[in-house]
């Protein structure tokens, strides 16, 4: 057993979800697949915006699939990091906006 | 950035059976991985047999100005291995007298054999449907001697491949060497000014994209588009074709994966990828490839892995299509290079 909680061998396996529940985990991979087929976004678009999220996420998975993904693409680093700078700034965005609500909450205590 | 072949450097992998061993072994021993003769047999592919034999692809030498970290020849400037005019003239023969339309010239840089024009010239006379020249585009600027080859090229109607891995300076310098970029965009710039890959110009100019790195490279019509739009918008330089050609785990592509701890993800994904669509496509099945001294090979990655052709016909010598119509494909682990996702050969994508 890894003594690790998150192993990169684990992601290989990933399509052994299925074996465990064989209906929810198939509808998952074929929305997954169709998810990122071209559409109104380009594949390209769609893996950009994927690579911010795992970010945001923190999905070290995603991460290394994401990463792999826009080189095969050729999609270059600075783009790359511009996608994990997006992501970033609507993460921390989402916590100073709460700011407000404090600042809310201390205006309404206070005399 | 490598300045010296793995043969220079005694390296073990220089050696052919080295790189077989390692590839029989491994992982596709100790976790089960399919070998690629496996895989053909639940697909029911198994022997590989060629079908008409369309291409003679010639290896003039070894020798080459760059030393591109992913080359699967070992090619560099201290690479002796050179075709001698006897050789050629033994391929002039059988381009006389065999079914062959396309002739495939590549190296090393093929343009470095001191007998490439004299080849050039006599096949052109002979005369060949589709005539290609795989450059590496540095060439045309690494000598005055080799300024004028743009001109050559177009006097003998060559159809001129070059590689490129990406529309970018440092992605393009890190795989093949400082300063490539710009001199291939110089040398691209050169052959668009006399007709080369314009627009409808009869003159064809199509490019090889190799990924730069342990990853597969993705759909090549989307590439075609990107390299397109930035070559154009960056340089003003047009291009017909981009063929998106996987990278085989041999030779320097090899060295690379083991010493970055990249080797078995990459065999891993290749395997995974297998199509057996992919198998009736591949270079192999309608491709001859000629050794620098006159051996003859499934395909070029086969050369470098020293798998001759066996009985009857060995050497170009003693080429017979007929014969050579009924030998059986060598095979290893490498090919899953070539079955992978959309397939890859030499033309790019087989599917």
């Amino acid at each position: 057993m890894s003594k690790t909680y998150y192993d990169p061998a684990d992601l290989k396996k990933f399509g052994k979800i299925t074996e465990w529940n064989e209906e929810l985990g198939t509808k998952f991979f074929d929305y997954y697949g169709k998810v990122f087929e071209e559409g109104a976004l380009t594949s390209r678009e769609k893996s950009l915006i994927a690579l911010a999220v795992a970010h945001v996420v923190k999905c070290p998975y995603c991460i290394d699939a994401y990463t792999k993904d826009g080189l095969e693409r050729g999609i270059t680093k600075e783009e790359m990091m511009e996608a994990v700078h997006a992501g970033a700034a609507i993460e921390s965005g989402a916590t100073l906006v709460h700011g407000v609500q404090m600042m809310n909450k201390y205006d309404k205590l206070s005399i | 950035m490598l300045k010296k072949s793995l043969k220079q450097r005694q390296s073990p992998l220089s050696s052919p059976e080295h790189q077989l061993n390692v590839l029989a072994n491994g992982i596709f021993k100790k976790e089960g991985l399919p070998s690629f003769k496996t895989s053909l047999e639940k697909s029911n592919l198994f022997p590989l047999k060629p079908n008409p034999l369309e291409i003679l692809q010639i290896n003039l030498g070894y020798m080459c100005n760059q030393v591109c970290a992913h080359c699967h020849v070992d090619a560099g400037p201290d690479r002796k291995e050179i075709m001698t005019k006897e050789t050629m003239q033994l391929c002039l023969e059988v381009l006389k007298k065999s079914n062959v339309t396309t002739l495939d010239l590549t190296g090393g840089a093929p343009e470095m054999n001191p007998n490439f024009r004299w080849f050039v010239e006599q096949a052109h006379k002979i005369g060949v449907q589709d005539f290609i020249v795989r450059s590496n585009l540095t060439i045309i600027m690494a000598n005055k001697k080799y300024h004028d080859l743009p001109e050559f090229f177009k006097n003998h109607n060559i159809h001129v491949i070059s590689s490129m891995p990406h529309w970018t300076k440092g992605k393009t310098d890190k795989q093949r060497g400082d300063g490539v970029f710009n001199s291939s965009i110089e040398s691209l710039k050169k052959l668009n000014k006399i007709g080369y890959g314009l627009k409808n110009s009869n003159l064809k100019l199509d490019l090889v994209y190799n990924p730069s790195g342990a990853f597969l490279p993705t759909n090549q019509n989307s590439l075609e588009l990107d390299f397109k739009k930035a070559l154009y918008d960056d340089f003003g330089i047009e291009f017909h074709n981009l063929f998106a050609i996987t990278n085989l785990p041999i030779s320097r592509f090899l060295d690379y994966l083991i010493a970055s701890e990249n080797y078995e993800d990459y065999m891993y994904a290749l395997v995974k990828a297998f199509n057996p669509m992919a198998v009736d496509n591949v270079m192999c099945k309608n491709t001859l490839s000629v050794g620098w001294d006159g051996y003859l090979y499934d395909c070029d990655f086969n050369q470098m892995l020293n798998l001759k052709l066996k009985d009857p016909i060995a050497h170009i010598k003693d080429f017979d299509e007929t014969a050579l119509q009924k030998r059986t494909i060598q095979i290893s682990q490498h090919c899953y290079g070539c079955t992978a996702g959309a397939g890859s050969s030499c033309q790019g994508a087989v599917v």
